[in-house]
């Protein structure tokens, strides 16, 4: 038996479910293994409440996405939240640097009122997650791999690493050295140090890691005279849905 | 005989976002024909205050992973704008071709997984696969091939890494370049095959004399990047002029804000670029609109699939072109940048206003943000394609409905939907910037 497989999306870019369709030819042997049952974006085919694995896309920002995967999670055998959307928070987080009624006011004017939006939270700060994949936007070859494990039912957990240990090993020059703030030393590997291979800096959307090295960091940026509140205020870019409390929104 | 229709699609399927189409018919009487926007706000202009300028283009790009490269290049445009820096021609160069990249990726995610599977009578790809097995790999195989190219290019396709404000952090190597071309010379079968498949699909017939809005230029290339604002009805704007055009407006039936010029409303998007800059088409790509029979000015809103069509083929040869270019006049690598938060002072940096209008694949779009002589970002705002076709959406509605009269509910429904399959809506991004009507059952 196939095991079904049903993706959802809730406020996000669908990105990480583009990243899915940029497999290419591949998808049509992961297909093969699996049963996809739900995919709005690309199918018409509705599950109908029946499926075993429910893919997550994006974080919960409103009441009503709150009630919805809460009843995905109690479907779901198995529940995987792909991308930082709905791993962390992401971007979306950054509402919850402003008074929600003053930063609706300032994009929607007096209708601010119609619209239903409570403090961003990713999907773990309301249901149970059994697998992440990380990344604004997924890793591909961390989310085939999540798949895999989630099929045979073994346990998968992102790398206790920081960013760096992987950007070493692709010999890149360190951005601090050339004089800028870049998140890899505190953020969450896994990711093969993917936009600093490509000349930019890690803005740590994978997270920051469960145990960073603190006086680690602290020194980097003492050395390069960096002010602690320009990092705090690139992590606040992904990481800020997290400050969200327990029921807070309930 | 009395004809009603009760026509309620929640959650369209095969849009990205989330919408509802309503459709009230009572004794043959059209009641209401309207599409609702249900995607949760993300707020994004919301959360670009008092962030660096330099953060805008990451931040903005994740509003749509569709059009994240469209996105990024629109922020870096008006960012560039207001603080005053002049990019290289050896910039814009590569940002057409990333721009030429995103509109072939995303129209044939368009035309193979969203559309044909109407065309072709199936609820989407995935029965096709058995079917016409030949014809899904087709379309993988060439999703990965912009893909692979984008990756090359600025090390993503979705959320590019190294298009910044300044220029490019990393800049593609003679063996790159070579790279692309070879997976650019091979898409050209896969085109050839595509554009005869295009040829045997039909389109439903339906025609309402609309006005349509776009890039307009002086010189001889078909705009995406940069131009004026211009539309069929002759009229013509600076980018700074944009709410002369967009006039956005609130309606008592819906709270979702609307967009019109000097009409009811007006239509964005590939059949507005074809029907506004035929003439400047690349041959090959005016032959297969020859081909198919598309010409301006064509008012079916069915045919805009069949306009995208056209743009592939476009920009794939214009990406072949500059591609030799670049080979052939060699890059200059002292432009390669990294300015992160600008914290090095590599960008000289002005208080200021700055303006972007870009055609990305649904359409054009702007941004336009208010920085102060830090920097940092004191207002923004940006106005979504899909937001500027909503109304005319309606419009269409309200005219093919009653047209329709002798179909079932079903059919009507397929209609209504294939409809606004057509325009490509991208609901996600608009929904962060309009007035959503939440519909709370």
């Amino acid at each position: 038996m196939k095991a079904k497989v049903a993706f959802f999306d809730f406020a996000c870019c669908e990105g990480c479910q583009l990243q899915v369709a940029n497999i290419g030819e591949a998808l049509l042997d992961v297909l093969d293994k699996i049963d996809v049952v739900e995919f709005r974006e690309v199918m018409s085919e509705k599950s109908g409440g029946d499926y075993d694995v429910a893919v997550i896309e994006g974080s919960i920002t409103t009441k009503h996405a709150i009630e919805r995967i809460k009843e995905i999670r109690s479907i779901a055998k198995v529940l995987i939240t792909i991308g930082a959307c709905a791993s962390i928070g992401g971007v979306n987080g950054m509402k919850n640097n402003f008074e929600l009624p003053e930063i609706k006011k300032y994009v929607y004017g007096e209708d601010e009122k119609y619209f239903d939006s409570v403090p961003t939270m990713a999907v773990d700060q309301v249901v149970k997650v059994d697998y992440y994949v990380h990344g604004c936007p997924m890793y591909v070859p961390e989310f085939v791999t999540v798949l895999k494990h989630a099929l045979m039912g073994i346990p998968y957990k992102a790398p206790e690493k920081s960013v760096c240990t992987e950007c070493k090993l692709n010999e890149n020059e360190c951005l601090f050295d050339r004089g800028l703030t870049c998140m890899g030393p505190v953020t969450r590997a896994g990711c093969n140090s993917w936009c600093i291979n490509n000349g930019n800096i890690c803005y740590g959307c994978r997270g920051m890691l469960d145990d960073p090295a603190k006086t680690g960091q602290i020194e980097i940026l003492k050395k390069h005279d960096i002010p602690l509140e320009w990092v705090t205020n690139k992590f606040n870019m992904y990481n800020k849905a997290k400050d969200v409390k327990e029921n807070e929104n309930e | 005989m009395s004809k009603n229709y009760d026509i309620k699609v929640e959650y369209l399927t095969r849009v990205e976002g989330h919408g509802n189409i309503v459709v009230n018919v009572r004794d043959n009487k059209l009641e209401k024909a309207e599409l609702h926007i249900v995607e949760a706000p993300r707020l994004f202009e919301g959360m670009l205050r008092g962030r660096s300028i330099f953060e805008a283009q990451h931040i903005t790009s994740r509003i749509c992973g569709i059009c994240s490269c469209g996105h990024t290049l629109a922020s870096i445009q008006a960012a560039e704008d207001a603080i005053g820096f002049t990019p290289s021609k050896q910039t814009i160069e590569l940002r057409k071709l990333l721009l030429h990249y995103e509109t072939l990726d995303s129209h044939l995610l368009h035309i193979y997984l969203l559309v044909a599977p109407d065309l072709l009578g199936v609820k989407s790809f995935v029965p096709l696969i058995s079917t016409h097995n030949k014809v899904v790999r087709r379309a993988l195989r060439m999703k990965k091939t912009c893909n692979d190219v984008c990756d090359i290019l600025v090390g993503r396709h979705v959320h590019p890494i190294s298009a910044i404000i300044g220029g490019f952090t990393k800049l593609p190597s003679v063996g790159e370049i070579t790279d692309q071309l070879t997976f650019l010379y091979d898409m050209r079968a896969d085109m050839d095959a595509t554009v005869e498949l295009a040829a045997t699909l039909k389109f439903p017939q339906f025609e309402r004399e609309m006005e349509f809005v776009g890039l307009v230029s002086d010189d001889g290339e078909y705009p995406f990047l940069m131009g004026d604002i211009g539309s069929t009805d002759n009229f013509r704007y600076p980018k700074n002029e944009y709410k002369k055009v967009t006039n956005e407006f609130i309606v008592p039936h819906s709270s979702a804000k609307f967009a019109k010029h000097k009409r009811e409303s007006y239509m964005v998007g590939a059949l507005a670029r074809l029907n506004l800059n035929y003439d400047k088409l690349h041959p090959k790509a005016k032959a297969v609109a020859e081909a198919i029979g598309l010409k301006p000015m064509c008012y079916n809103p069915f045919l805009n699939t069949a306009a995208q069509l056209v743009e592939c083929v476009h920009a794939l040869e214009e990406s072949i072109r500059i591609l030799k270019e670049l080979r052939d006049r060699g890059v200059n690598y002292s432009e390669q940048i990294v300015v992160g938060l600008n914290e090095t002072n590599n960008i000289e940096v002005k208080a200021g206003e700055g303006y972007a209008a870009v055609e990305v694949p649904r359409g054009i779009l702007f941004h336009h943000y208010e920085v102060d002589d830090k920097g940092k970002i004191v207002n923004a705002n940006c106005i979504i394609p899909t937001n500027q076709n909503v109304n005319n959406i309606e419009h269409d509605m309200k005219k093919l409905v009653p047209e329709q009269m002798e179909k079932s509910e079903e059919q009507m429904t397929l209609l209504m939907e294939m409809l606004v399959r057509a325009y490509d809506p991208c609901i996600s991004c608009s929904a962060h910037f309009l007035d959503v009507k939440y519909i709370n059952r």
